[in-house]
């Protein structure tokens, strides 16, 4: 199934947003999203990672025997998230504090395995790339977004920026139930866009 | 009596899925019955118990001794990889039943991050060897808890019409929101 490389990344943003669409990678979503900073920075360390794991694993999917290919799998994931782990560590200490344990978690994101079976595993290295960015900007848009929603409800304040006086926020927003119903509903007003549109 | 507290911490005030946000892909994915949610508690529990004592010793005995702990993320998901492997293997020699009704669940409890989560955890509130245990149990039953409740509300709600939109997993969510609203009534009980 040959795609353009800017379909691909579109396929990612779009219509099979990991987290709006295929549903999946919920822990980080909910936990990280508790400000938009942290929303984007777990988006984007886990670009990271996905584009490092989807190139890694498509240059080794001729030489890893399919009999181990998941716990190979999993290495190449792990050691691309202990790259970044130690990377946010030493240059964003600050974001480091607030993700947690979160960025190790990466690891068993559903998303960074669930791509590297299904499409780095059979695909060309420069698609898998492509898969990859568009993967993780899709997932980055839907963490920024919810969590700017999350952080404006909340605090009044989008990236710090303060919109309206916290006393009219919603703490319930910044805290667990918070997150659920949030994404609850952000995920139903996709669903009837994308009925409506027919994406 | 600081085990109490940490079952009571883990169970309620701390719940792992309602407020720490982990195990939510079994959590939204197997919770549609309350048989299978009974299953998937019962891996997770014993899974989870087992992972936590290996790693913990892998961390004390070898990790931290030999200063590489920058290797933690990759031996530890290495650890629950193979664990939950052999978990495969020896309930399909004792209990085929419950090995076909978890089906492709039980392969996903790698990917579980609350197992990680768990492992991670212990090393980072610093506890001892039973205390990690008795976390790990105890989370183990908070995430069975959380996780019948879940599948118990959820065998009423597929009786209900709702609109279009907001059939399966947006519903799911909101209600799992209300949950965590529920649960967030417990805070405080542990100082």
């Amino acid at each position: 199934m040959k795609k353009s490389g800017f379909r691909i990344i579109l396929n990612g943003l779009l219509s099979e947003n990991p987290i709006f669409v295929l549903v999946l990678g919920m822990c980080p979503t909910l936990a990280t999203t508790n400000s938009a900073v942290n929303g984007m920075s777990m988006g984007l360390a886990t670009l990271f990672v996905l584009f490092g794991s989807n190139v890694a694993v498509s240059v080794l999917k001729n030489i890893i025997p399919d009999k181990v290919r998941i716990p190979a799998y999993v290495v190449v994931i792990a050691t691309f998230v202990s790259v970044a782990e130690m990377l946010i560590h030493a240059y964003f200490p600050v974001i480091y504090d607030s993700l947690g344990i979160f960025i190790p978690l990466i690891v068993v994101n559903c998303i960074v395995l669930g791509r590297a079976e299904a499409f780095a595993a059979k695909n060309t290295v420069f698609s898998s790339a492509l898969d990859g960015i568009g993967m993780g900007l899709g997932f980055t848009f839907a963490l920024t977004l919810l969590g700017v929603v999350r952080e404006l409800l909340g605090t009044g304040k989008v990236f710090g920026q303060i919109i309206f006086p916290d006393n009219y926020g919603a703490l319930i927003f910044v805290l667990a139930p918070g997150a659920f119903i949030a994404l609850g509903y952000l995920i139903a007003i996709m669903n009837k866009v994308r009925s409506s549109k027919s994406l | 009596m600081a085990y109490i507290l940490i079952f009571i911490s883990a169970v309620f005030v701390n719940n792992i899925v309602l407020s720490q946000f982990l195990g939510i892909c079994p959590f939204l994915g197997v919770s549609r019955k309350i048989n299978t949610a009974l299953g998937m508690s019962g891996a997770v529990a014993f899974v989870m118990t087992i992972a936590t004592i290996f790693t913990y010793i892998i961390q004390k005995s070898v990790l931290e001794p030999f200063h590489i702990q920058f290797l933690q993320t990759i031996t530890f998901i290495l650890i629950i990889a193979a664990l939950v492997q052999l978990v495969e293997i020896l309930l399909k020699k004792i209990s085929p039943a419950l090995y076909q009704a978890l089906g492709v669940y039980l392969p996903l409890i790698t990917t579980n991050c609350a197992i990680l989560g768990v492992a991670l955890l212990v090393v980072k509130k610093d506890f001892n060897l039973v205390e990690s245990v008795v976390f790990a149990i105890s989370t183990a039953v908070g995430f069975g808890l959380a996780l019948i409740l879940f599948a118990g509300i959820r065998e009423q709600l597929s009786m209900v019409k709702l609109p279009k939109g907001m059939e399966g997993i947006p519903t799911a969510l909101i209600t799992a929101g209300l949950l965590a609203m529920a649960f967030m009534g417990f805070s405080g009980i542990v100082r």
